[in-house]
C-alpha cells in the first residue's frame, strides 16, 4: 500500500509538470502570443513594449520562464498579465460556484445513467429500452452550450416562462434555497449528456454480465431475480462506470464545465478559463491547467483504490 | 423398489431462432430413481446440456418452446411459473457447471457464495450459514476449510473450485443433483477425484444423480443408466453394463472406440467420427446419425423409432440395423480395426 502510494504520488507529480510544461509551450509557440504586446496596451512604442519583456522577464529563455512562472504558482504570488489579479485567489473564489455545479450534477448524472442503463437493459430489445435509447442517444448529442441557452430560453427568468432564475451563483451560505434554486438549471444540463452516456455504457455491461457463467450459477442456487440483478450483476457492471464516473467528475471539478458555467454565468473556475483563453492571459491558463489536471489524478489514484475494493482480484496481497 | 424422483416423459424443447426453429431436445424420455445416476452423453451440441438446463429451468424465454413432461415428485416442473421454480433450485434440484474456472462470481469469498444459497432458502443465521459452508467444504474435501472458506475464487484452483461448486450445490441437500460435464475443464488426475467425490456425496446426501458428459469414460463407473444423445435425439438408452458390453447404435460404437482403452491391444489409431454434427435446424432425412454412418443402408432414410430390440426390454436404440449384423461389426469401430486397415 506505501508503495503503491509513493509511487503513484511520483507518478502524479510528473503528470503534473508534463501537462504544465506543454500548455506553457503551445502558448509560446502560437502567434499572436507575446504577452509583452499585450501588457503594454494599443499606443505602446517599441520602447515600452521592450521594458515590459525585460521586467516581466519575456526576454529569458523559455524553460527559465516556465521555471519562474511555477514557482510563483507554488508560493501564491502568480498574477495575471492582463488584470494583475492574483490567479490562486481567482481559483479559489470559482470554487464554491463550480464545486456546487459538479457535486449537484455528478451526484444526478450518476443516479440516472444507472437508474437508465439497468431499466433498459432489463427491458432489453422492448419498447422502453428503444425508448430509453433513443433519448439517450439524444441526450448524448445535444451540444451543451446549445441545450443551455434553449433551457435559458424557455425556462428562465427574462425568457417565456420565467420558471427559473437566469444564471447567476448564489452562494449556499448566503441563500441555501436560491443556492439550489438557481443551479437546477445548470445541473440538468451538464448531466444530460453524462446520463445518456452512463445509460448506454451500463446497458451494454449489464447484458453482458447476465450472460456470465456466475450468474447462471446464482439461478441455479435458486437466489431471487432481484437478488441476483444487485449482488451478481449490478456490482460487477458497476465497476467499469466507476472508472468513467471518477475521471469525467474530476474533469468538471476541475474546470472542465467551461461551457456550462459560460452559459449560466456562474463565475466557476471553468468560466475564469474561458475568460483567460479569450484574453490570451498564460499565468491564469498555467493555474487553471495545472488545477484541473490535480483533480484528474487525485481522482484517478481513488478510482484504482475504489477498484481494488470492489474487485478482489486486483487487490494487492 | 425405491422411490421415482424423476419422470421425464417425451421432453422437447425448441428454440425460435432467426434461421428458424432449432430443435435442441426432441423427445427425451427417462426415470430416475433416489440414489441412481444417470449419465447422458453425447457430443456438442446434441442436447445434452439443454435436458440438464431445462431440468433445471434455467432455458426459459420468450423464444423458448417446451414439450412433454418433468415430473419431479409427481409435479411437473414445466407447468411452474419462474417464483415456483426458485423454490426447488436448490433444495431440491443442485447443479453443477463445466467450468468451475467461472462459474464463481470473482468478487465474492467462496463462503459467503454458498452460505448466500443455503439463506436464501433456511432461516438460518450469518454464523450458523457460515458454519454449514466450512462443514461443507470439509466434505468435498478442501483442506483447512476453517480459513479457506474466506477466500476469493481466484485463490482456488481449478479442481478446489469445482470441489466449492459442488459443495455450494450440495448446501441445500437436493434430492437431485445435475452435473454439466463437471470435469471438461480439469486435469485429467482431478477429474476421477471429483468423480469419486460425486459418487460418495451422492450416498451421503442421499439423492439422484445427472450426470453430462461427452466422455463414456467418466460414467462408466458411476452411471447406473446411461443415454446417448445425438442430433437432439435419444439414439440409445441402457443399463451401464448393457450398454458398454452389448452396444446396439454405431453412434454409441464410435464413442466407446474413441475412448482410450488400456485393456486391449492397441489400435493404431483410435476411432474418430467422421463428419460433425448436423444443424438442429435442418435435420437430415430419416436417421439424424446416418450421414456420418458407415453402416447406412436404404431404410435408414426413414426415421428409426427408439425401441428394445433386445430380450432385454430396457435397452431402448434408434437403429435399423438388425441385431446379429450390429454384433459382428461394431469391433470394427470399437477396436479401430477398420481405421488400422
Amino acid at each position: 500500500m506505501a508503495a503503491f502510494l509513493v509511487r503513484r504520488t511520483i507518478g502524479a507529480i510528473l503528470v503534473l509538470v508534463a501537462v504544465t510544461f506543454f500548455v506553457f509551450v503551445i502558448f509560446i509557440v502560437v502567434p499572436g502570443g507575446d504577452p509583452a504586446e499585450r501588457i503594454a496596451g494599443k499606443n505602446a512604442t517599441p520602447q515600452n513594449i521592450e521594458n515590459i519583456r525585460h521586467d516581466w522577464g519575456f526576454d529569458r529563455p523559455f524553460y527559465v520562464q516556465y521555471y519562474k512562472m511555477m514557482e510563483k504558482m507554488a508560493t501564491g504570488s502568480l498574477v495575471s498579465y492582463t488584470s494583475q489579479q492574483n490567479v490562486v485567489q481567482q481559483i479559489e473564489q470559482g470554487m464554491p460556484a463550480t464545486f456546487s455545479l459538479s457535486i449537484g450534477a455528478g451526484v444526478i448524472w450518476l443516479f440516472f445513467g444507472i437508474l437508465v442503463g439497468v431499466i433498459s437493459a432489463i427491458s432489453a430489445g422492448k419498447f422502453s429500452d428503444r425508448a430509453i435509447t433513443v433519448l439517450a442517444l439524444v441526450g448524448v448529442s445535444l451540444p451543451i452550450f446549445w441545450l443551455g441557452i434553449v433551457t435559458r430560453y424557455y425556462l428562465a427568468e427574462g425568457g417565456l416562462t420565467s420558471f427559473f432564475p437566469d444564471g447567476e451563483y448564489v452562494p449556499l451560505t448566503d441563500n441555501p434555497a436560491q443556492w439550489f434554486f438557481h443551479l437546477i438549471l445548470p445541473w440538468t444540463v451538464l448531466a444530460v449528456g453524462f446520463i445518456g452516456f452512463y445509460g448506454r455504457v451500463l446497458r451494454g455491461n449489464v447484458l453482458d454480465t447476465s450472460n456470465e457463467d456466475y450468474v447462471r450459477t446464482a439461478k441455479a442456487k435458486g437466489l431471487p431475480p432481484k437478488r441476483i440483478m444487485r449482488k451478481h450483476i449490478l456490482r460487477l457492471s458497476l465497476i467499469p462506470i466507476i472508472t468513467l464516473f471518477g475521471l469525467d467528475f474530476a474533469g468538471v471539478l476541475g474546470g472542465g464545465a467551461i461551457l456550462t458555467e459560460t452559459v449560466f454565468d456562474l463565475h466557476g473556475v471553468g468560466q475564469y478559463a474561458a475568460q483567460s483563453i479569450n484574453n490570451f492571459d498564460l499565468p491564469p491558463i498555467m493555474g487553471v491547467t495545472l488545477y484541473g489536471a490535480m483533480f484528474i489524478v487525485v481522482f484517478s489514484v481513488f478510482v484504482d483504490l475504489l477498484y481494488a475494493y470492489l474487485d478482489p482480484r486486483i487487490r494487492p496481497t | 423398489m425405491a422411490e421415482t424422483l424423476l419422470q421425464v416423459k417425451d421432453l422437447k424443447v425448441q428454440f425460435a431462432t432467426e434461421d428458424g426453429m432449432v430443435k435442441a431436445v426432441d423427445g427425451v424420455s427417462f426415470e430416475l430413481e433416489r440414489g441412481k445416476v444417470l449419465g447422458i452423453v453425447g457430443e456438442s451440441g446434441s442436447g445434452k446440456s439443454v435436458t440438464a438446463m431445462t431440468l433445471m429451468g434455467l432455458t426459459g424465454g420468450v423464444n423458448s418452446r417446451f414439450e412433454g413432461e418433468i415430473l419431479y415428485k409427481g409435479t411437473d416442473l414445466l407447468t411452474l411459473s419462474d417464483d415456483q421454480m426458485q423454490q426447488y433450485r436448490g433444495p431440491e434440484l443442485g447443479m453443477i457447471f463445466q467450468d468451475p474456472m467461472t462459474s464463481l462470481n470473482p468478487v465474492y469469498r467462496i463462503g459467503d457464495q454458498i452460505a448466500e444459497a443455503i439463506r436464501t432458502h433456511e432461516k438460518i443465521d450469518k454464523r450458523g450459514a457460515k458454519n454449514r459452508s466450512v462443514e461443507l467444504l470439509r466434505a468435498v474435501g478442501i483442506p483447512n476449510p476453517e480459513a479457506r472458506v474466506d477466500d476469493f475464487p481466484h485463490q482456488f484452483s481449478g479442481g478446489m473450485r469445482q470441489r466449492a461448486m459442488i459443495a455450494m450445490a450440495l448446501s441445500c441437500n437436493p434430492d437431485l443433483l445435475i452435473a454439466d460435464e463437471p470435469t471438461t475443464a480439469l486435469d485429467v488426475t482431478i477429474q476421477a477425484q471429483i468423480i469419486e467425490l460425486i459418487g460418495r456425496l451422492k450416498d451421503d446426501f442421499n439423492s439422484a444423480v445427472i450426470m453430462i458428459t461427452h466422455d463414456l469414460g467418466v460414467v462408466a463407473d458411476i452411471a447406473d443408466e446411461i443415454i446417448v444423445m445425438y442430433a437432439g435425439q435419444v439414439v440409445e438408452q441402457a443399463s451401464t453394463r448393457d450398454l458398454f458390453y452389448d452396444p446396439q447404435h454405431p453412434y454409441t460404437w464410435g464413442l466407446l472406440g474413441s475412448i482410450p482403452r488400456l485393456d486391449r491391444p492397441r489400435p493404431d489409431r483410435l476411432h474418430s467420427i467422421k463428419g460433425s454434427p448436423p444443424s438442429l435446424i435442418n435435420l437430415p432425412q430419416g436417421c439424424a446419425f446416418r450421414p456420418r454412418c458407415q453402416h447406412a443402408f436404404n431404410r435408414c432414410m426413414e426415421r428409426p423409432a427408439l425401441e428394445s430390440h433386445l430380450d432385454v426390454a430396457t435397452h431402448l436404440d434408434r437403429c435399423w440395423l438388425d441385431v446379429p449384423y450390429k454384433r459382428s461389426h461394431r469391433d470394427e469401430t470399437i477396436s479401430g480395426a477398420t481405421e488400422a486397415a
